[in-house]
């Protein structure tokens, strides 16, 4: 063995390739660091959409729209008995004073089907809401009444601008209006007016052609492959009808390749051109006073059109006449263009106003968007918890005490333990499955020659039997939780009570237990708060069902607010997908409440031996 | 022994005493007279006690007679069976799965390994303390009231509350809790634990009181005022001490055992084993060559 020189050794920590493994060193600390930081940053910043995006949309629903209108509330002999009784469940629909009333703010006679779409800008339920007015006090029948008809939830939607509202553009010139008998109506502007107009009408025209040259390719490709299959081909009979599909796949190709030059041509003419305005095309309105033009055709210094609301003819200076667009084409957007008129019309004179949405608050679920709310969630969820809560608590309090304070340690102890911890990573859909089959449906076997069924004593859709199958969710989280904070309980106090002559039982229950209560409920908390975000396992026991009224009891049809969310956000209309941001906020408020709760009840009860 | 500054004059006394005690041992009591010892009770008798763990001897044909009122001491290093001797004599091993006992332990002439005896009542007759005061984190009231109150010991509160002051009393540290009764246990210094322990234990009336290391977790001050204590209880009860330290081995107890290996060496008058030691390897423990 050779013999080593410790102090040739002590030289090498001041030597140069000490000092350059040292900047290695700190060179590597600072990138792992970065590596965290930027880890942290990333983190932060999709929570932070997350976040913002959902506090956007549930803000936009924090209000809604209602139309001040002025009905004289009168009622059939059928709505008169509805009014008169004390049952709150008969409601009268008074939809007629509604939609007269609504007639009588707008100028002008209306016709059958305007009046439909007229009537169709408030909700529904604005006559529903005009009954309980007058089932209220039923003096006012008979008189006219202000109220509020809630808006549509189109309409809203249009008042907030999901469609685009009507924007002013460049109107500094003077517009000239020429009304004559059986034509179209004529404004005439100064050539600077409708500029951008032209644009917008410009780019959609070079966008369409786009789509024709798509078109006229495909319907090339069409071609070329006919043409071969007719040199394959030998029987005459189906040459002939290979013939006859080229002949119109060749007129397809054909007629797509003139839109394209057609619509390319007014794309890039910049004189003399008109447009002639289809319902694919933005929307251009001339307003003067009350009175609205929709255009037709658009020349460079002429717009011709139909009145909506008419114009008296004239000349308009500068300042009192307005060119507005919408570049959402009408047929497009769930709000025609005689709605805007009205619509915009009501704003002006002040009669559309807002008021604070108690409704998504107070109301549970309904098919029109406007009407939705989420307190029969809320209701669904709070029995559902207490289902829950009062199966799973229990049950896991005692399992975790029997295992860690009485059962003997051996194999089958070893076993269960290792079954739980797994349970508790099972994924909840199959918990849902399992609920189903023994909560809800039943299992059926045959047991010497009978038939008979195990289970399915609990009503589908009811937060009872959603809550037993979160129960059999959370029991392993609880378990989990009751056997590690009785684990953290020191042993000295189990010597202390037994010591004193306490049986197990005893020292159990006075001891242990309320020392590791803290901590098991700080686990059951976590686990109500998992078990009140899910999702799946409700949908497979029925929890999703459209169902209008909160559950008086947990045997009731219900709903929680993740399958109202899950079931809202997978509705076509619009304003659902508002709500639903709304919902998902209350749930999270719930959620982060929960969570600190635990942590309160860890900070308070925190206990150090 | 280290030179202590301390407060009071008090203090300063006990440190005194504490100091003649470490170099010549001078403080011993006084044999006693060949009729007491006589007299005196046998409260345990223990006949070739084996215990194992598992396959391993913890404790190997201890044989020993505990007496009534007085002070027995078991002394001898770290890990020769002394506290798991004393977790027999109230059946606390039986909280360990693979711990077994053998030969037979006698309380006043009834086997406590019987079949028919309960642990649990055991226990209340043999009352035990621990090397670290483990108050319940509880009041001081609860704390002491727990063990009449499982066992059915008052029959109201007035003999509740007489026996807690009793207790607490007789623990020495009634004076300094008996305003705050309602404040934690856990609250007090450790010597004031220590002394509650012995209360709460006292509180349930055992005939034994088995203390495993009372004073390791303490200062001197707090130490010396639980050997007082000790030397007040043997008045009424049977006290069985684990000690690592002789001095107090020497201040507290009559009679002393010496256990090495799991093996009971010697058992005699305290004066005696610490006089004139009948076993070489007690000796050379007593004089400090190992251990």
């Amino acid at each position: 063995m050779t013999s080593i020189d410790f102090t040739a050794l002590s030289a090498k920590h001041t030597s140069d390739a000490t000092r350059a493994r040292l900047r290695k060193r700190y060179w590597a600390e600072v990138r792992l660091k970065a590596y965290g930081i930027i880890a942290i940053a990333f983190a932060a910043a999709a929570l932070l959409l997350l976040g913002s995006t959902i506090v956007t949309k549930t803000l936009s629903v924090t209000h809604e729209y209602y139309l001040q209108l002025e009905p004289r509330i009168e009622a059939s002999e059928r709505d008169m008995e509805r009014l008169t009784s004390d049952n709150p469940r008969l409601r009268a629909n008074l939809r007629r004073p509604v939609s007269e009333s609504l007639q009588a703010a707008v100028p002008g006679e209306i016709s059958r089907r305007d009046g439909r779409a007229l009537t169709g800008i408030v909700s529904a339920n604005a006559g529903l809401e005009l009954g309980d007015l007058a089932k209220a006090d039923n003096s006012l029948v008979g008189q006219t009444v202000a109220f509020d008809a809630l808006l549509d939830d189109n309409t809203q939607l249009y008042l907030r601008g999901a469609f685009g509202r009507p924007q002013p553009i460049n109107s500094s010139e003077t517009a000239n209006v020429i009304v004559a008998e059986g034509q179209p109506v004529v404004v005439e502007v100064g050539p600077a007016a409708l500029s951008e107009v032209f644009a917008v009408l410009r780019a959609e025209r070079s966008f369409q052609a786009e789509r024709a040259a798509a078109e006229r390719d495909r319907q090339q490709n069409a071609v070329d492959v006919t043409i071969d299959q007719i040199g394959e081909a030998s029987d005459p009979e189906q040459i002939a009808l290979l013939e006859r599909r080229l002949d119109a796949y060749e007129r397809a190709r054909d007629a797509a390749e003139a839109r394209r030059t057609e619509l390319r041509r007014q794309a890039t003419v910049r004189r003399e051109i008109t447009f002639e305005m289809g319902e694919d095309d933005a929307t251009l309105f001339i307003n003067i006073g009350g009175g609205w033009l929709k255009a037709e055709t658009v020349e460079r210094e002429r717009v011709t059109g139909a009145f909506l609301e008419p114009i008296p003819a004239g000349t308009y200076a500068e300042g009192s006449w307005q060119a507005l667009m919408i570049e959402r084409p009408e047929a497009r957007r769930p709000i025609s263009d005689r709605q805007v008129v009205w619509i915009e019309n009501f704003d002006a004179q002040g009669k559309i106003v807002q008021k604070v949405n108690s409704r998504l608050l107070e109301a549970s679920d309904s098919a029109s968007a406007e009407l939705a709310g989420i307190w029969g969630a809320i209701v669904g969820s709070f029995w559902t918890m207490v289902v829950t809560f009062s199966l799973a608590f229990p049950l896991g309090v005692m399992a975790a005490i029997y295992l860690e304070e009485f059962a003997p340690k051996n194999r089958v102890t070893d076993l269960i333990e290792v079954n739980i911890n797994n349970l508790a990573a099972v994924p909840s859909i199959v918990f849902g499955l399992l609920g189903l089959a023994i909560f809800v449906a039943g299992v059926d076997i045959t047991l010497f020659g009978t038939e008979i069924t195990i289970g399915g004593f609990l009503p589908r859709s009811s937060p009872m039997a959603g809550g037993a199958v979160l129960a059999l969710m959370t029991l392993p989280t609880i378990i989990i939780a009751g056997r590690a904070s009785i684990r953290a309980v020191p042993p000295s106090i189990r010597d202390a009570a037994l010591g004193l002559g306490a049986s197990r039982l005893q020292t159990a229950v006075h001891h242990v237990l309320p020392l590791a209560m803290p901590g098991i409920l700080t686990g059951s908390i976590i686990g109500m708060a998992q078990a009140l975000g899910e999702t799946a396992p409700l949908l497979l026991v029925g929890m999703n069902s459209f169902i209008q009224e909160p559950p008086g009891d947990p045997f009731s049809p219900g709903n929680v607010l993740p399958t109202l969310i899950y079931q809202w956000n997978s509705n076509s209309e619009r304003l659902f997908d508002d709500k639903t941001a709304a919902a998902i906020s209350v749930l999270l408020i719930f959620l982060v409440a929960m969570n600190a709760l635990a942590v309160l009840l860890r900070k308070r009860f925190e206990r150090r031996w | 022994m280290t030179e202590m500054t301390l407060p009071t004059a008090a203090a300063a006394e006990r440190t005194e005493r504490e100091r003649t005690n470490a170099s010549g041992l001078a403080d011993l009591p006084a044999p006693r007279a060949a009729e007491e010892i006589a007299r005196a009770e046998i409260k345990f008798r223990c006949r070739d006690v084996d215990v194992f763990y598992g396959e391993a001897q913890a404790i190997k044909q201890v044989t020993i007679d505990i007496e009534d009122k007085a002070v027995t001491s078991f002394i001898g290093p770290s890990g020769c069976g002394k506290s798991t001797f004393l977790r027999c004599l109230n059946r606390m091993n039986d909280t360990i799965p693979i711990c077994r006992v053998g030969g037979t332990i006698e309380l006043d002439g009834d086997d406590v390994y019987d079949r028919d005896v309960d642990p649990v009542q055991l226990r209340a007759r043999v009352g035990m303390v621990f090397q670290k005061p483990n108050p319940f984190p509880k009041s001081i009231f609860e704390n002491v009231s727990y063990g009449p109150k499982i066992h059915g010991l008052a029959q109201n509160k007035a003999e509740l509350e007489g026996i807690i002051e009793e207790s607490l009393k007789r623990a020495a540290l009634w004076d300094e809790v008996k305003d705050r009764l309602e404040s934690p246990g856990t609250g007090l210094s450790g010597g004031q634990q220590q002394r509650l322990c012995i209360a709460r234990a006292i509180a349930t009336a055992p005939e034994v009181l088995l203390m495993d290391e009372p004073c390791s977790a303490l200062d001197p001050i707090a130490t010396a005022q639980i050997e007082e204590l000790i030397d007040e209880l043997k008045q009424n009860y049977s006290v069985v001490i684990v000690t690592h330290s002789m001095q107090q081995a020497a201040r507290v107890s009559q009679k002393t055992a010496f256990f090495h290996l799991g093996s009971m060496l010697e058992y005699d008058e305290t004066s005696k084993i610490f006089t004139a030691p009948g076993h070489e390897k007690t000796l050379h423990y007593i004089t400090g060559r190992f251990g």
